[in-house]
């Protein structure tokens, strides 16, 4: 029988995947018995959302933003005369394996350890984990291996930290294991706390017991008897998801008490995130579990002696345990055989921004830039300039177009003034102001930042007032300098990771594009045409209906024009307070 | 989306057992039931767990997600993450306060709405992204969005008349 499976993850759902999900279970109503309604989470292709399956066997249809109508079309044409509607056709796997459909290369480059039941399972089931193999590494760990032994194949694999610094897996697990105590924890990060990440959200949506297990094998090597995911409070699905998959997996007896009858304990607690970007930092997140404002704290000593309340702790990003079970069934080197020398395995990666294919894709480590942007991502949208991709969110950097030969791993990618980062990787094209971009990330910082240390409570903020400085056309000079300092100062003075990197998107994008800023300093230009106060307002007349209402709304009177006739902003008057944009009914006004 | 419902505020108070780590999920809880954090919740927290009404005022400023007065009955996030910002979500954000009257921060006089700025909702393919309370909207221009808070103003008004007429 057919199965029609709805993509109902975070970005299916605000595409509409409820109603399209509604309609198909009325179709089912009417015709019982004649197809199977099941639901799953993001398969990645956020950018044909809502996506509906129609699975048979092993031949796997999936159709792109499937609205109640189409739906309706697919039961009349696919389900009930086997008659695929190839037009909406976004991907078809066959037999084989072999892809077919608009989307194909989107998903051929792409693979799929840590996203391997994304989309294809239904995340509310252990049943159907445990068919695609799940909860057998931790039958292997507790059966057939030493705790030391887990670590070393941790460490073989080369699997290294997918939280952002990239420190070995392994080395980590073996620091917690080598102290003596009764209590110690096992960590999951779940914070995601850079703008514009969302791969650890889609993990845990869309496959919350393969985190669950990867962190059950770290509590066995290293000897922990609890653990705790802190997850951020934005993600109200991905919290509901793990809740049910820990009921689930304590009722298997894959946690809880005595696990499997091997004797072994260990259990998992969720602590919801309260909205702090520095709780992402691993000794603020424990001041937080623990209760407190999640200030960072002093290392040495480091997690492993002293971690949450103060006992041997072992924190690791979400994506990271997920790697692990797959990494115990599959052997080492299995592993190892993805990516490159120094960076094994595989990553995901957040595409958004300017590009076309906007969405999760998961390559091997050292896929550069370029394929990920043009041939997984399909290109800039509208058929604009490529300019830049932004790595790393607030602490990383953009790395200009003509380096997108660079192969994403931990060694390229910092060379380049960027990083790693937690894997959100925003396309720019031309019409994006460099000046503006560092702004924005200074002021993102500036705000969370904890306020603990000077340079980065205070160092920040002087480098955001330049910086809007800049972007209003009033900076001078001297100014480029000034955040060269400034941001030399912040890296060394600062306590924890948010203000040591915090200068980066500044400093990157000085580096690579210092005629931008001289554009705005000294000609009082954007070369963009980006920042307000630098450019001019325009009408176009092709969408001016001649309704008045940016001519009432414009508080200096600079437009004129009859009513329904096109009107005209006059430039020497114009402020450039952006009104007349935003009161607009028909999207007229724009700026150049 | 309340995830434990046997886990409401006068629950966990009732239940603490003086565990440390229990301040930041009592705080959620209250928030979850007032929909803000009243001045009496923060002495009742108090009173059971014995931490001082300073700590907790000071763990409520710092995260974010507290709020010490009520909000209105829709609460519009508008995503300001880094997708949504280079898609011109700024713009976004001023149309919302020129439609609405408000700030960021700021609740309608009419208790209707209530605008806050998130870092991110996660839906940045469909940038620009605004939540009004579970609900997301995308690929928002002024002019749609205009029509699409309007249409709440319109829905709140014809079921007011139809209370008046009832
Ligand atoms: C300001 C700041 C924010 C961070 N945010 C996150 C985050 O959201 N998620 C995450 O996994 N790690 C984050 N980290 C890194 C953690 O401190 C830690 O290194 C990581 O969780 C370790 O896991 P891994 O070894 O698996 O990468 C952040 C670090 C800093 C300094
Ligand atoms: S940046 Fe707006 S949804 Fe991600």
């Amino acid at each position: 029988m057919k199965k029609v499976i709805v993509g109902m993850g975070t970005c299916g759902l605000s595409a509409g995947a409820r109603q399209t999900y509604e309609r198909f279970s009325e179709l089912l109503s009417e015709n019982p018995g004649v197809f199977e309604l099941a639901h799953t989470s993001c398969i990645g292709m956020c950018y044909r959302e809502p996506l509906v399956e129609i699975r048979e066997g092993e031949d796997r249809i999936l159709y792109g933003e499937v609205t109640p109508e189409l739906a309706d079309e697919i039961y009349q044409s696919h389900i009930a005369r086997g008659k695929i509607l190839e037009d909406h056709v976004a991907l078809h796997l066959g037999k084989g394996g072999a892809a077919k459909g608009s989307e194909s290369e989107f998903y051929s480059l792409q693979n799929k350890i840590v996203l391997r039941n994304c989309g294809t399972i239904d995340p509310e089931s252990i049943d159907e984990y445990e068919e695609k193999g799940g909860y057998r590494a931790i039958r292997k760990v507790l059966e057939e291996m030493e705790p030391a032994e887990i670590i070393g194949v941790i460490k073989e694999s080369g699997l290294r930290g997918r939280g952002g610094a990239g420190f070995p897996t392994g080395l980590k697990w073996s620091f917690a294991a080598g102290y003596d105590s009764e209590i110690k924890y096992v960590v999951c990060n779940a914070d995601e706390g850079d703008p514009g990440a969302f791969m650890d959200r889609s993990v845990l949506e869309g496959d919350p017991h393969s985190v669950l297990e990867g962190m059950v094998i770290c509590a066995r090597a290293i000897g922990a008897s609890s653990g705790y995911i802190y997850c951020r409070a934005e993600y109200p699905l991905a919290i509901h998801r793990l809740t049910i998959a820990i009921g689930d997996a304590r009722e298997k007896g894959y946690l809880g008490e005595n696990i499997l009858g091997s004797g072994f304990s260990f259990d998992i607690e969720i602590k919801q995130g309260a909205g702090a970007f520095v709780c992402g930092e691993e000794t603020a997140l424990f001041a937080s579990i623990e209760g407190q404002r999640g200030m960072p704290r002093i290392r040495p000593p480091f997690p492993a002696e002293k971690g949450l309340w103060g006992k041997p702790t072992n924190n690791n990003n979400v994506e990271t345990y997920a790697n692990v079970p797959w990494i115990i069934t599959n052997g080492a080197d299995a592993y190892s055989a993805f990516g490159t020398e120094k960076s094994r395995g595989t990553k995901v990666f957040a595409l958004a921004g300017k590009v076309v294919h906007g969405g999760l894709a998961e390559v091997p480590m050292g896929t550069s830039i370029h394929d990920l942007v043009f041939k997984i991502g399909g290109g800039i949208k509208e058929g604009r300039e490529f300019k830049a991709v932004q790595m790393g969110g607030p602490s990383g950097g953009c790395i200009p177009a003509h380096l997108d030969h660079t192969p994403v791993d931990f060694e390229s990618i910092p060379a380049t003034g960027a990083i790693m980062g937690s894997g959100g990787m925003v396309v720019l094209d031309d019409k994006t102001c460099m000046v503006e971009i560092a702004r924005f990330f200074l002021e993102f910082t500036q705000e969370e930042s904890c306020g603990k240390c000077t340079f980065c409570r205070i160092g920040t903020l002087r480098m955001l007032e330049i910086l809007t400085k800049i972007t209003k056309g009033e900076g001078e000079p001297e100014d480029i300098e000034k955040l060269l300092v400034l941001g030399e100062q912040i890296k060394e003075s600062s306590l924890c990771g948010l203000g040591q990197t915090a200068p980066n998107p500044v400093l990157s994008t000085i580096r690579y594009y210092r005629d931008e800023y001289e554009a705005h300093i000294n000609d009082k230009k954007c070369p963009a045409g980006s920042c307000s106060a630098l450019v001019d307002f325009l009408i176009d007349p092709e969408k001016c209906t001649g309704c008045t209402i940016c001519a009432k709304n414009c508080p200096v009177d600079a437009i004129t024009g009859k009513a329904k006739e096109v009107h005209v902003i006059d430039g020497s008057i114009c402020v450039k307070c952006g009104k007349c944009i935003t009161s607009c009914n028909f999207d007229a006004v724009y700026k150049k | 989306m309340a995830v434990h419902k046997e886990e409401n505020f006068s629950y966990r108070l009732w239940r603490y057992d003086g565990a440390p780590g229990e301040l930041i999920p009592l705080l959620q809880s209250a928030q979850d039931h007032f929909g803000y954090i009243p001045r009496k919740a923060i002495s009742y927290i108090s009173g059971v767990t014995g931490i001082p009404e300073s700590d907790i005022y000071g763990v409520i400023t710092f995260y974010s997600q507290f709020r010490l007065r009520p909000m209105g009955k829709y609460v519009i996030k508008a995503c300001a993450g880094t997708a949504c910002h280079v898609s011109d979500s700024k713009t976004i954000i001023e149309t919302i306060e020129d439609e609405l009257g408000i700030e960021v921060g700021g609740t309608t006089e009419d208790g209707l709405f209530t605008l806050n700025t998130v870092a991110c909702i996660g839906c940045c393919s469909l940038a620009p992204v605004i939540m009004i309370n579970d609900d997301t909207h995308g690929r928002l221009t002024p002019a749609s969005l205009r029509k699409l808070l309007r249409s709440y103003k319109r829905r709140e008004k014809s079921s007011q008349g139809d209370k008046s007429a009832a």
